[in-house]
């Protein structure tokens, strides 16, 4: 089994294995991460957002091999509860969700748009996050999370 | 001296009286809440912790929320319907009510005073001359093992802390954060992975199947069947599907079930062999002329759950005795079933329950259940955790039942309504499991020995009825017949989804009050307020018309329309107002919600559910049919299944009528209806075309043009 190395949550890493299975299994199996959720298999949802390099992309029908040296960030690697990203406090005080399984895959996905543009409108977040989806009707809330957090971090 | 009488226990309190089912004081100053209603994205719990904060008179930081189990909690049936406030809140303001009393009695027994001078703040018991003891020091010497006596009242609203507030759900920094909180993500050391093999034509046999594929697969331990029912049991969770997708290969199937035109559901639903009953008839108190009558049919497709995470479960055998863990919404019923299915007593059963995804009413949780079980049998005491696939849980799982709906409504030489007459041509819209003496899990019906496949029932009328749920009228007519044909096959598989057959009814009842109204040259907000006698309805109607600047100015393109019901006709109250812009297709641009659900225990967390339920309601509404040829679901994925997307959802205004003194109902289901119907008729005020047939797409605007022309 070759040696796939890349970066994960900042940090150097290695695992062994298949370089043709997904990443979200690897992330989940050989990682235990928690942070992306299985929802389709097919990149179809946005659960399992994951940001790679600069982008957020969907891990479940994403090779391992495709990562091999690059940078991988999850949910895990965006704050904590001691060190909240800014999106995540946003989250929190909009109350944004109600089951909250799709928000792992949401936060990744707002966290590469506020990377790419820090101040966006409305209208850009609903674009960046259109594929990602939300069965459970929080979208609003969740728009207003993003551009809270942006303002947050505008402000310092 | 008239003294008002104690209130009757709570109807979850009557079946659970034992106090200590419900709470317990542990020794490190929190107090465990053990509710029997489950968190389904909700924010149940949340609700639930602050009922028990208020009337303890602890800090809600002091109150562990546990999660429902058969080994320790009371029975409270199922998580639906909208009645977790309702009966879980109510019980678990009774039982703290008496709880705090009796730890009253003690403290004023240890500190010598008077209980009357006793107060708690934040689980601290004074007294005069500043004596102090606590629910802690005393909980060894208090014994909850006692029955609840509905003799303590709880307290007045004006003396609760925390009911009225929006306090933060507890369960949402998890979430956030990263920390495992759902079943998907439940690892205990040891576990194994399974996967089943399903049909992709509905009702097929397994005939044949090879298995040397799937046991080249390096990881495998097991491969289990038994009669149609096939599965494998895995060390890793990517073999587990390497051996499935090698199972799948070599499976022989036979048979199958004939599926419905999806294109004419009414036909097929009219042209079923049914059971037929009047669900309700008014008659009028005298003869009315009618001058002539308007006869139309709506139709709702099927629609699916689509949880955005497919259903999964956990299971360990240990000896004769199997533990569940579940997203089911009902861990007793899943256990009766399993124990039919599996000929065990109850009491070797175990079923815990641990959050999923979304669910908005029986979605396949409790089918894969009985997978993990069926296949844990193969582990070797290790547990299972079964994974459903997208196509799973999209072809699989139950779905809310298509609807045929005929109103004729009879009019007087004035064009007031005079008769109304209602029919319901649905399967049922019940087949939860643990509710007849045979099971309703799906791989029951698979296995060498099957259970027969249940056909859905219908709820009675006074739990809210099923297919017939919100079909009598709540306006003033004069006389009405409602009658509900309850279909007898089952081709496409049907159970509860939210509201049941609410949306449908709502949907037909609001679109024809707009049609007569609009014919009549009358506003349909004063027309609806004209034939309602329930203040507490009108308020809703008038707070949305007010909030939405009703009726806006015409303006090309654009249209506005009111829908309103009473969820149940017993429970939350809610009126909307639907602006959209059409052309080709159909873009709401924004509902304007208003709500009252008696005392909102977190207004915020009605707001959201009444938010979602809007949000939900749009993509039902605007996009949303389970696709099908005459063998097989073809809406397997989210692009044959498309859902409502970022850049398509409305804003959404939500104005709460806040009633501390009348006791709370639920939020989650009593927007659907009414935005289904605002939507409807706001299409009408845009384009001047009625659209009877769910979902208002593209197609079916264009089929609805040439109905009219």
């Amino acid at each position: 089994m070759p040696q796939i190395r890349f970066r994960l949550n900042g940090a150097d890493t290695s695992v062994d294995a298949d370089p043709d299975r997904p990443l979200l299994d690897v992330l989940r199996s050989e990682f235990a991460l928690a942070g992306p959720h299985f929802g389709c298999g097919a990149g179809e949802c946005g659960a399992c957002h994951v940001i790679v390099g600069d982008r957020a992309v969907s891990s479940c029908d994403m090779p391992l091999w495709s990562v091999a040296d690059k940078d991988v960030t999850t949910l895990e690697g965006l704050g904590s509860a001691g060190r909240p990203h800014p999106l995540q406090r946003a989250f929190i005080a909009e109350q944004s969700m109600q089951c909250g399984y799709c928000i792992s895959g949401i936060l990744m996905t707002a966290a590469a748009l506020l990377r790419q543009n820090p101040s966006p409108s409305s209208d850009e977040v609903k674009a960046a996050l259109d594929r990602n989806l939300c069965r459970c009707g929080s979208h609003n809330r969740i728009v207003r999370a993003v551009l809270r957090a942006a303002s947050e971090m505008a402000a310092g | 001296m008239n003294t008002p009488s104690p209130p009757k226990l709570p109807v979850s309190v009557a079946a659970n009286p034992r106090l200590a089912s419900w709470l317990k004081f542990s020794g490190d100053g929190h107090v465990v809440v053990s509710p029997g209603k489950v968190e389904i994205g909700q924010g149940i719990v949340t609700a639930l912790a602050q009922i028990a904060a208020d009337e303890l008179d602890i800090d809600i930081s002091r109150v562990r929320m546990h999660r429902a189990s058969t080994a320790s909690s009371p029975n409270e049936g199922v998580t639906s319907g909208s009645l977790s406030i309702q009966q879980s809140g109510r019980a678990l303001r009774q039982v703290c009510a008496e709880v705090r009393h009796i730890f009253l009695e003690k403290a004023s027994d240890r500190l010598g005073t008077d209980i009357d001078t006793l107060s708690i703040e934040d689980g601290t018991i004074r007294g005069p001359g500043n004596v102090s003891t606590s629910y802690w020091e005393l909980a060894d010497d208090v014994s909850l093992e006692r029955d609840a006596t509905a003799d303590v009242v709880a307290k007045p609203a004006a003396r609760r802390a925390l009911a009225g507030s929006s306090v933060q759900r507890i369960d949402i920094p998890d979430k956030v954060f990263a920390q495992p909180r759902f079943i998907q993500d439940c690892a205990p050391p040891g576990i194994l992975h399974g996967r089943v093999l399903r049909p992709e034509i509905s009702g097929a046999k397994l005939a044949d199947l090879k298995e040397d594929g799937a046991r080249a697969v390096a990881s495998l331990v097991s491969i289990v069947r038994d009669g149609s029912f096939a599965g494998v049991v895995c060390e890793t969770e990517h073999g587990a599907e390497a051996a499935l997708k090698a199972l799948r290969k070599s499976a022989t199937w036979s048979g199958g079930d004939m599926l419905p035109d999806e294109d004419d559901l009414a036909s097929f639903l009219k042209s079923q062999p049914a059971e037929s009953t009047v669900i309700d008839t008014r008659k009028a108190p005298s003869p009315v002329a009618i001058a002539r009558t308007i006869k139309r049919q709506y139709v709702r497709p099927y629609i699916a759950h689509a949880s955005i995470a497919p259903s999964c479960a956990m299971a360990q055998w240990s000896g004769n005795c199997i533990h569940v863990w579940t997203h089911s919404q009902g861990v007793y019923l899943l256990r009766a079933d399993l124990a039919v299915v599996l000929r065990l007593p109850v009491d070797n059963i175990t079923v815990e329950h641990m959050e999923g995804a979304g669910c908005y009413g029986h979605n396949g949780a409790d089918d894969v259940a009985l997978d993990a079980v069926l296949l844990a049998r193969a582990a070797a005491g290790r547990p299972v955790r079964v994974q459903w696939s997208r196509a799973d849980e999209s072809s699989h799982a139950p779905f809310g039942a298509a609807m045929a709906i005929e109103i004729e409504a009879g009019l007087d030489a004035q064009n007031e309504i005079v008769g109304w007459r209602h029919q319901i041509w649905s399967n049922g819209h019940a087949a939860r499991p643990g509710r007849a003496a045979l099971p309703a899990l799906l791989a029951g019906t698979e296995m060498e020995n099957p259970f027969p496949r249940m056909i859905s029932s219908n709820p009675p009328q006074a739990n809210g009825g099923g297919g017939d749920r919100n079909s009598i009228p709540l306006y003033d007519f004069p006389s009405w017949v409602i009658e509900s044909h309850r279909l007898k096959t089952m081709p496409v598989r049907t159970s509860a989804l939210r509201t049941l057959g609410g949306q449908g009814n709502v949907f037909a009842i609001e679109s024809l009050l707009d049609e007569i109204a609009c014919e009549r040259g009358e506003d349909p907000v004063a027309f609806r307020l004209r034939h309602l006698r329930d203040e507490r309805a009108k308020d809703v109607i008038r707070a949305a018309a007010r909030r939405a600047g009703w009726k806006p100015p015409k303006k090309p393109g654009i249209g506005h329309g009111a829908g309103f019901a009473r969820y149940k006709n017993t429970g939350a109250y809610c009126a909307v107002i639907a602006e959209v812009e059409g052309a080709e297709d159909i873009r709401v641009r924004k509902l304007t919600l208003a709500v009252d659900v008696g005392e909102a225990i977190n207004p915020d967390g009605v707001i959201n559910q009444i938010e979602g339920g809007a949000i939900q309601a749009t993509s039902w509404v605007l996009k949303e049919r389970v696709r099908f040829d005459r063998q097989r679901i073809t809406s397997t994925g989210w692009s044959g299944y498309p859902v409502l997307r970022f850049t398509e959802v409305p804003d959404v205004e939500v104005e709460l009528i806040q009633r501390s003194e009348i006791d709370p109902v639920g939020a989650g289901e009593a927007a659907h209806g009414p935005v289904t119907a605002a939507i409807a008729n706001a299409v009408f005020d845009a384009l001047a075309v009625r659209v009877r047939k769910l979902p208002i797409t593209r197609d079916a605007l264009i089929a609805a043009m040439e109905q009219g022309a």
